[in-house]
């Protein structure tokens, strides 16, 4: 270890270390707080003050995952006992499951969308940074800062022609169109980041395969891609990121057999508004994977966050 | 390159070899690209630069589209309303880049004092960046609710406030920070790792240098960190500009624009004009007036974030 007359104190360490440890619980507190509330039961959810600690429940997730009718106490005596410990909550508050909510249907559209945009976006992005980083392409620069300005559209505003658009030609609401659409607006971000990525390879490897003998294209997939291959994942991450957690245009454009998760998860809540425990374990499920990407990514996450132009 | 062996290690060898010429490749690998961003980025901004000089309306199509000129521009250059909407964004926006500027930079400055665990609880305290911005306004709403939420029973514990005795969502005085509050706790994070890539590429021996001199270290903190640190933070300030500048998801999830039209971003309106009231035409128009502004704003913030970035 050395020192180094600009070291901090051993002061000043711990009161730094406090202060950002302070913030950091601003951060996770809402965090766990819809975790727990997923936990407890409605009444408890919307108790004041506060429940911090409750009788843990799988009220919300039974909730999130299915729909109940009311029934009489009557005929709910009269029913078999109840098969299963989904039944049994559902049945204590006067209720039986009718069916399955369509959460699951949601979540299943926003992993086919999410992994469809992320697959084609890092397919054509490849292709093109290899091809931006490596050849001269007649106006080059402003081809890329024309792939970027793509980026500063309100998608409101690139809403109105596409809604049109796919009205016409019958991609209204279907997985197709929002992967195409989450293509489209994922890409300028993967040309950036995998430019970057391909920029940092040498040009020697290729030239070697060149002179053994390899065409161009034997050389980009032999060559290239296994050295981008970190580069390519961390960048494919990004996307996934991005089209999981896109809103206004899923809003605007699906409206049943291609919605995603984040417009139907604050419909949870329902009516009357009291159901917070089904929409927090919806939440919960829904943010999870993110968190879990997050941590992985956590070395590549300046980068893709400025499109590649801050690099650690 | 008068012999053969010259050739071959020059670093033109690629022109000769088998298969299809680079321009080809060049061509074939950057076509699909250009080409879906035409189909669906410029043809439909070309479009509504189109229906910006029309009276279509797209919940009747059938009806017989007419050219009205620049009279859609007009109409909103005049409308009170959207006036009041561009003062909610430029409330909105310049809040949250003043908040989360001072409390980034203050965390970034803090963690760089390299404190043990510091890269624990950055990756923790950058956690609500990545979420999905309608899902935190739906679960921020559940924080805002009077009496049961959190954030008024945390309010009220600090400050011995009644929590039942304000809406944070349902008041036209604090709607407006309710929504800051909300972006800064999700995107202070941001500024944060740009500044702290920023303090991490001064080196070690300018402020060797410094303190050979004597130089305090106030004076050091503002000759050396803060111009260096400065193209990093006018970049996070650019990146956070344009996406605050286009801001539906988050608010629309915690206010839908309300109450009244306090938090009424101009996306939300747009929305509204565009989907809800059908106004394509008169909406189109506002969406180019929109990008517009944007991207010349930025522009000009480029101009001005080169000049410091050479200085």
């Amino acid at each position: 270890m050395s020192y180094s007359i600009t070291d901090p104190s051993k002061r000043q360490k711990r009161v730094a270390a406090f202060l950002v440890i302070a913030y950091a619980m601003i951060t996770l507190v809402p965090l766990l707080w819809v975790f727990m509330t997923g936990f407890k039961t409605p009444p408890d959810s919307i108790s004041y003050p506060p429940k911090i600690f409750s009788e843990p429940s799988l009220e919300g997730y039974v909730n999130l995952f299915t729909t109940r009718t009311r029934v009489t106490p009557e005929r709910l005596a009269e029913l078999p006992p109840p098969e299963n410990f989904a039944q049994e909550i559902v049945r204590n508050r006067d209720m039986v499951i009718a069916g399955k909510s369509k959460y699951g249907a949601r979540f299943l559209n926003s992993v086919i969308i999410g992994f469809g945009s992320t697959f084609l976006s890092i397919f054509l992005g490849t292709l093109a940074a290899y091809a931006f980083s490596r050849f001269k392409i007649p106006l080059k620069d402003d081809l890329l800062f024309f792939i970027l300005s793509t980026r500063m559209m309100p998608p409101i505003a690139v809403a109105i022609p596409i809604f049109l658009m796919y009205r016409k030609i019958g991609l209204s609401d279907t997985h197709l169109g929002m992967i195409l659409l989450y293509t489209a607006v994922n890409i300028s971000l993967a040309v950036w980041l995998l430019k970057g990525f391909i920029d940092e390879i040498p040009r020697e490897y290729e030239e070697a395969a060149l002179i053994d003998g390899y065409t161009r294209f034997q050389a980009f997939y032999k060559v290239v891609l296994p050295q981008a291959a970190t580069g390519i994942a961390s960048t494919a991450i990004f996307c996934l990121i991005f089209a999981w957690n896109e809103y206004a245009f899923a809003v605007l454009l699906t409206t049943g057999t291609a919605q995603t998760a984040p417009p139907f998860i604050p419909t949870i809540i329902g009516v009357g508004g009291l159901d917070w425990p089904a929409m927090a374990a919806g939440a919960t499920l829904f943010l999870l994977p993110v968190l879990v990407f997050t941590v992985l990514l956590r070395k590549h996450l300046l980068r893709g966050i400025t499109f590649g132009a801050v690099r650690k | 390159m008068s012999n053969g062996s010259a050739k071959l290690h020059s670093p033109k060898a690629g022109k000769t070899v088998k298969g299809l010429s680079d321009k080809a490749i060049a061509w074939l690998f950057v076509g699909p690209t250009v080409f879906l961003l035409l189909a669906i980025n410029i043809f439909p901004l070309l479009w509504t630069v189109y229906l910006s000089f029309t009276n279509y309306k797209a919940n009747r199509p059938n009806r017989e589209i007419k050219y009205i000129g620049f009279r859609n521009y007009e109409r909103i250059l005049n409308d009170a309303d959207i006036w009041l909407n561009m003062q909610a964004t430029a409330h909105f926006l310049i809040w949250t880049i003043v908040l989360q500027v001072l409390i980034g930079f203050t965390l970034a400055w803090l963690i760089n004092k390299k404190f043990r665990g510091n890269d624990l609880w950055t990756t923790i305290i950058v956690l609500p960046m990545m979420l999905s911005p309608a899902v935190v306004g739906n679960f921020w709403t559940f924080f805002y609710q009077p009496q049961i939420g959190l954030f008024n029973y945390v309010v009220s514990f600090f400050t011995g406030v009644d929590p039942s005795s304000f809406e944070m969502l349902g008041s036209v005085s604090l709607a407006p920070w309710a929504i800051v509050i909300v972006d800064t706790w999700m995107w202070t994070p941001f500024v944060m790792l740009i500044c702290l890539a920023g303090l991490r590429s001064i080196p070690d021996y300018i402020y060797e240098a410094a303190e050979i001199d004597r130089a305090s270290k106030w004076r050091q903190f503002w000759t050396i960190t803060v111009p260096m640190v400065l193209p990093f933070l006018m970049l996070a300030v650019l990146f956070r500009g344009i996406e605050n500048f286009k801001m539906f998801d988050l608010v629309v999830q915690l206010t839908g624009g309300g109450p009244g039209s306090t938090t009424e971003l101009a996306s939300i309106n747009l929305k509204r004009e565009a989907f809800e009231k059908w106004r394509t035409g008169y909406s189109s128009a506002f969406a180019i007036i929109l990008f517009v502004t944007v991207f010349g704003l930025a522009s000009i913030y480029v101009k001005a974030l080169n000049k410091v970035k050479n200085r």
